[in-house]
């Protein structure tokens, strides 16, 4: 039994929308595997949730929009995000960063939308999110707009989409995707059912060489108090030699990054994996990008 | 806040029971139903000890709530055996190849093994693994369970097959 003072299923977005404008407390719920853990440990309680779990028609599945853009229901699951056909052919890495939180039974309940609206720096989606240049629309009784993932974190769990605010769709562009190969590297101490120690994703465009990059996008999690972008360690490598990069971006990348201790592990610990996971995730998604190295 | 009534089909059988909105499907299918397989582990979704299949899908029920269970189809493990009793094949496979210790988890271990079985797909032992990978186990050490997953499989499929050639 939960500490839930009220619950209500929404019937549309227009309709949550409503009832969070309604009532002052109120907080969306989606898949309910963040919301009802923080709820048993009494954070947020007593609840009023409202509940977008069963808006399967407006907020559900993968859809290929007519210019390229990719365009991701909120309330779609992890593991439907991983198997979905549109995702393997347009943004693949996204799909296999879905395939890392928790347990499959978890990623059959936690949404992609539920992992950036917790906001959460240790997302595995978070990263990938970003690295992609993600587009997330929302929506409340007082209309409707878009934020892009570099402006939606406001902190660690916080973000800049307002309570009464509903994510209605993660859109990634066709030009951020397009050319692209990548790899997305979650490191833990057990390979399932863990909080990510530290996460990071590489997205790299290679030259008709194989060799050169043409452009590159560096995220990681768990890297400073929410999911970021190593820019000043992109510029740095754009336009070299992959192998080069390589053996330059680790350090490159751990200038750019902040990380805390925490009891999981140390900042020099969390340091360290920034240098190798990123070199390794680099050398990963350019070989997936046709790299003979 | 006010009781409510949900309406699904549970092992086959179409049931109304009333349930409090606070409650998880966990709460409502060992407490109100009394279907003691589903076994209450952490409750936040780490030991996979209440998964069910909800519209087939193995599902920790701990974080979901009753609410949204209107109208689905839920199978637990009593749901399994054939009404004179038999056991569903992966239930006599893990006795065969002693995957019960305890015994706390392996409800839960059973029916993300049928949401396998119910694919029809074959699976490496990696495969396994990592289908079975949300939940924990302390007493077996999983080898017995990985292999009584491995013989259901083996055990359906042939069937399947045997089935087919007699139809020829």
């Amino acid at each position: 039994m939960y500490d839930i003072e009220s619950l209500y299923e929404a019937t549309s977005v227009a309709d949550a929308c409503r009832a969070l404008a309604e009532d002052p407390a109120a907080e969306v719920i989606a898949g309910g595997t963040d919301v009802l853990v923080k709820l048993r440990e009494g954070k947020g309680a007593p609840a009023h949730l409202v509940s977008v779990h069963e808006l399967r028609d407006e907020l559900d599945g993968v859809r290929l929009l007519e210019d390229g853009t990719v365009w991701v229901g909120p309330i779609t699951w992890f593991h439907h995000v991983t198997i979905n056909p549109i995702i393997q052919a347009t943004v693949p890495t996204l799909g296999e960063a879905c395939d890392t939180p928790g347990g499959p039974q978890l990623r059959v309940s936690g949404t992609i939308g539920g992992n950036v609206c917790s906001a959460a720096t240790s997302a595995d989606t978070g990263s990938t999110l970003f690295a992609y240049g993600a587009l997330l629309d929302v929506e409340s009784v007082r209309g409707k707009r878009t934020i892009p993932i570099e402006e939606w974190y406001a902190g660690p769990g916080r973000s800049h989409k307002e309570r009464d605010e509903v994510l209605t769709g993660i859109r990634i562009p066709r030009e951020h995707y397009e050319g692209f190969s990548g790899y997305y590297f979650k490191y833990g101490k057990r390979r399932a059912l863990e909080i990510t120690t530290m996460g990071c994703c590489c997205l790299v465009k290679l030259g008709e060489d194989k060799r050169t990059i043409d452009d590159i996008r560096l995220a990681f999690g768990v890297a400073g108090p929410t999911p970021m972008r190593a820019l000043d360690a992109e510029d740095a490598v754009r336009g070299t030699d992959v192998l080069d990069a390589a053996e330059r971006i680790g350090e490159l990348a751990a200038a750019c990054t902040n990380p805390r201790d925490s009891w999981r592990a140390s900042r020099d610990f969390r340091l360290q994996l920034i240098k190798e996971m990123s070199k390794r995730s680099l050398i990963y998604a350019a070989r997936n990008g046709g790299a003979d190295i | 806040m006010d009781m409510r009534i949900l309406t699904c089909t549970v092992n086959g059988r179409r049931v109304q029971v009333g349930y409090d909105p606070r409650e998880s499907l966990l709460d409502t299918l060992r407490n109100r139903l009394g279907l003691t397989s589903v076994k209450r582990g952490c409750e936040v979704g780490e030991c996979g000890a209440c998964t069910v299949l909800i519209d087939g899908v193995a599902t920790d029920t701990c974080l979901y709530l009753t609410s949204w269970a209107e109208g689905k189809d839920i199978l637990t493990v009593e749901g399994l055996q054939a009404p004179d009793g038999t056991l569903n094949p992966v239930q006599q496979a893990f006795i065969d190849e002693f995957a019960v210790q305890c015994g706390f988890c392996i409800p839960g271990i059973i029916m993300s093994a049928m949401e396998m079985i119910n694919s029809g797909k074959t699976y490496t032992r990696d495969e396994i693994r990592k289908n079975l990978s949300g939940h924990l186990c302390r007493c077996t050490g999983y080898q017995n369970v990985i292999n009584g997953v491995e013989r259901a499989i083996q055990i359906v499929h042939d069937s399947c097959g045997e089935q087919e050639q007699e139809q020829e």
